[in-house]
């Protein structure tokens, strides 16, 4: 499966890699904004994305907005300290299928993955 | 500055410590910073802006920032990587994103960080608002995180 890791921050990319990889996902891209990330979609082709939110150049949400909007279809999940229901609800509107708040566990992103990828079969 | 916002900021710290590093954290009592005292070597600054604004900098003694580090990326990085930089930076984004969740109706909205790595650096923050420290201890050291904010007219609830 291939995996799109978009965040700001090459450490927490490295965590997520760290984690796919236990998963034996070995197909991974990354993306340091969310303009990055447009740029790379069509390429790559993704079958899930991680995206932060707060980023440089284009945030997160601008992204999944953007990437909906020209039929990406791939089950995303938002990974980001943003926290307040508010924003949960304002990223699920914009097109996002999990939400995982940083810090996280390694067994968390890993349910929160298996989770998404089930509930997106059964659809 | 009202202590309903520093409170979010002593529960923030634990939880990345402990859920990121694996390492528990002894928070000491938060006091007033003096002007011009400095902090340590190593300083990952955010800026809050919206309904609360000011800054918080999570500073380090460079030893204990470097162990900080490999315990977070399971790398062994010297304070002169970019990559030890993108690390602190993550860890005082995490801080800040997990104490703003606990300011309740307030919008705020965090700037992505900056890192600072130099000897006994000062960082001044703006002059109306109070700096208030936050001393924190654990098996790998001792740093400091520092939290001035823009007092608005309401505390943050429980709710």
């Amino acid at each position: 499966m291939k995996v799109m890791l978009v965040d700001d921050s090459k450490t927490m990319r490295n965590i997520q890699k760290g984690i796919l990889t236990q998963l034996g996902y070995e197909e991974l891209e990354e993306a340091a904004d969310g303009l990055d990330a447009l740029s790379k979609v069509g390429a790559f082709g993704p079958e899930l994305l991680l995206v932060d939110w707060n980023m440089p150049n284009m945030d997160g949400l601008t992204f999944v907005k953007k990437f909906r909007a020209q039929g990406g279809s791939a089950p995303i999940i938002m990974v980001t300290t943003e926290a307040e229901k508010s924003r949960v609800v304002e990223a699920i509107k914009a097109g996002v299928n999990n939400y995982v708040v940083k810090p996280f566990t390694p067994d968390v992103l890993s349910e929160r993955i298996k989770e998404t990828l089930d509930r997106c079969a059964a659809a | 500055m009202d202590p309903a916002y520093i409170t979010p900021f002593v529960g923030s710290i634990s939880n990345v410590f402990e859920t990121m590093l694996q390492l528990p954290v002894n928070v000491g009592s938060p006091s007033i910073k003096n002007n011009g005292a400095p902090t340590y070597d190593v300083s990952g600054i955010i800026g809050m802006t919206g309904d609360v604004e000011g800054t918080v900098v999570l500073s380090f003694p460079t030893a204990t920032a470097e162990r900080a580090v490999t315990l977070f990326t399971s790398m062994e990085l010297k304070a002169d990587s970019e990559d030890f930089a993108d690390a602190i930076g993550e860890l005082v984004n995490m801080v800040s994103g997990g104490a703003k969740a606990q300011f309740t109706g307030k919008s705020v909205a965090i700037s992505t960080p900056t890192v600072i790595v130099g000897s006994q650096h000062n960082v001044y923050g703006r002059k109306d608002m109070t700096t208030i420290e936050i001393p924190c201890s654990c098996d790998i050291g001792d740093f400091n995180v520092e939290v001035a904010l823009l007092m608005p007219a309401a505390a943050p609830t429980d709710a």
